[in-house]
């Protein structure tokens, strides 16, 4: 009995764990799919700012999977995007007023960003491509990782922004000798970083793909 | 309306807060539709369409309904309700009276509905020119010129990266940078050159 109970728990965790991991790793939001590219460069300026991003948006995304996933058989098929949009909006708005009232300074970096998440294509996508499929676990573990993912790809392309543009991490001098250039943290370095950070990835997996 | 606040809206809206170039909004249909210029001057006309009509029809909404019961932290899911079903209403509108039109429009217009610029400029619009709660005088018309001339911008961006992209067809580029990549490097140079336009003021 012992037996059986352990292999189900040992199986379930995996698909479960495979939903979180593939988030992170093969299908990122920002690397692999190429999804919710306004505010991964407009707030990158910081590491701090990518930060809160990515928690703001993993909030959005883990409540409109698990709320949409639940209603998944009540909700029409004809009139599921406007249904889709309602949901994501409620969260994006809990979103705007928690932020308004605990963290001001938060926001106002944020600015129209933090409202913007509910045409963030992540968000809908996920929705869409998976919660209104699956089952509510499976979705609360998809949200989970691809959150985690978004909130990995704009904490690491903020910090290179930072590091590059002002000489710092997370407000940390690191280098004393290094002569920061400010047109990163400014609109083109973001364009620029990005660009080159795709070209990076697609690089890797011309090399995967060549040497098999 | 004097002609130098008409002046400094065109003037930011276009050149100095171009909506791609400095703020990245709108940016997936940046990438995505530039890669010819006609498709790319119809997306932008009709970006700028949208932008100008919802951003008229959002004052309409936050001025009339949202301020006067006190509901303006609705914002958010009125300004996407209402956008959402105003482009839907406006595709059944081109559909029926013009089909020539509404080939030219092709996909363009649905997939307006999650551009960010659309949204972007209505929540800016009520940032700006509502001062919690007080209406700024004259703000219907700064909005409908602040929609108009983002549309305006985003057109004039498109119109310059499709026409650059073209001509990189038929370039040999590094097949990691290929497509995508190369988009963003470029529209990383453009956005510099348009950082020049800083210093203007009127």
């Amino acid at each position: 009995m012992y037996e059986i109970c352990a292999y189900l728990c040992n199986k379930y965790m995996g698909i479960l764990f495979k939903e979180f991991t593939k988030g992170i790793a093969m299908e990122n939001p920002i690397f692999g799919l190429v999804l919710g590219l306004c505010p991964a460069l407009a707030v990158s300026t910081s590491a701090a700012n990518g930060i809160g991003m990515g928690i703001a948006a993993t909030f959005v995304l883990l409540g409109s999977n698990i709320i949409i996933s639940a209603l998944r058989k009540f909700i029409p098929d004809e009139i599921r995007i406007p249904c889709f949009i309602v949901i994501i909006a409620t969260f994006v708005t809990i979103n705007e007023m928690v932020l308004k009232a605990y963290f001001p300074a938060l926001n106002q970096a944020l600015g129209i960003y933090v409202p913007l998440i509910v045409v963030n294509c992540i968000v809908l996508g996920r929705v869409e491509a998976f919660a209104s499929k699956r089952r509510v676990l499976d979705s609360l573990f998809d949200a989970l990782g691809m959150g985690v993912g978004f909130t990995i790809a704009l904490c690491f392309i903020a910090a290179l922004r930072e590091f590059l543009g002002a000489g710092k991490i997370l407000g940390i001098s690191l280098l004393s000798g290094f002569e920061p250039a400010a047109m990163f943290v400014l609109a083109p370095g973001a364009l620029l970083t990005l660009g080159l950070l795709i070209g990076l990835v697609n690089y890797w997996q011309f090399k995967k793909t060549d040497s098999k | 309306m004097d002609i130098g606040k008409f002046m400094s809206i065109m003037i930011s809206m276009v050149f100095i807060n171009n909506f791609i170039l400095s703020k990245f909004l709108g940016l997936c249909s940046f990438i995505g539709v530039s890669k010819e210029t006609k498709p790319a001057v119809s997306m932008g006309l009709a970006v700028t369409f949208v932008t100008t009509m919802s951003s008229i029809i959002t004052w309409l909404i936050y001025r009339w309904l949202l301020i006067p019961f006190n509901v303006t932290y609705l914002r958010t899911i009125c300004f996407i309700l209402v956008i959402a079903s105003f482009v839907q209403f406006i595709e059944m509108v081109v559909r029926k009276t013009s089909p020539a039109l509404y080939k030219a429009f092709g996909i363009y217009l649905p997939l307006i509905t999650v551009n960010c610029a659309v949204l972007g400029v209505a929540v800016l619009n009520s940032e700006v020119f509502f001062d919690n709660g007080r209406v700024l005088p004259a703000s219907f018309w700064m909005s409908a010129l602040q929609g108009f001339f983002a549309g305006i911008g985003y057109l004039v961006a498109m119109l310059l990266m499709s026409g650059i992209r073209e001509r990189l067809e038929f370039i040999e580029v590094p097949r990691a940078l290929k497509d995508v990549p190369l988009a963003f490097i470029i529209a990383s140079l453009m956005s510099l050159a348009f950082m020049g336009f800083n210093g203007l003021k009127f």
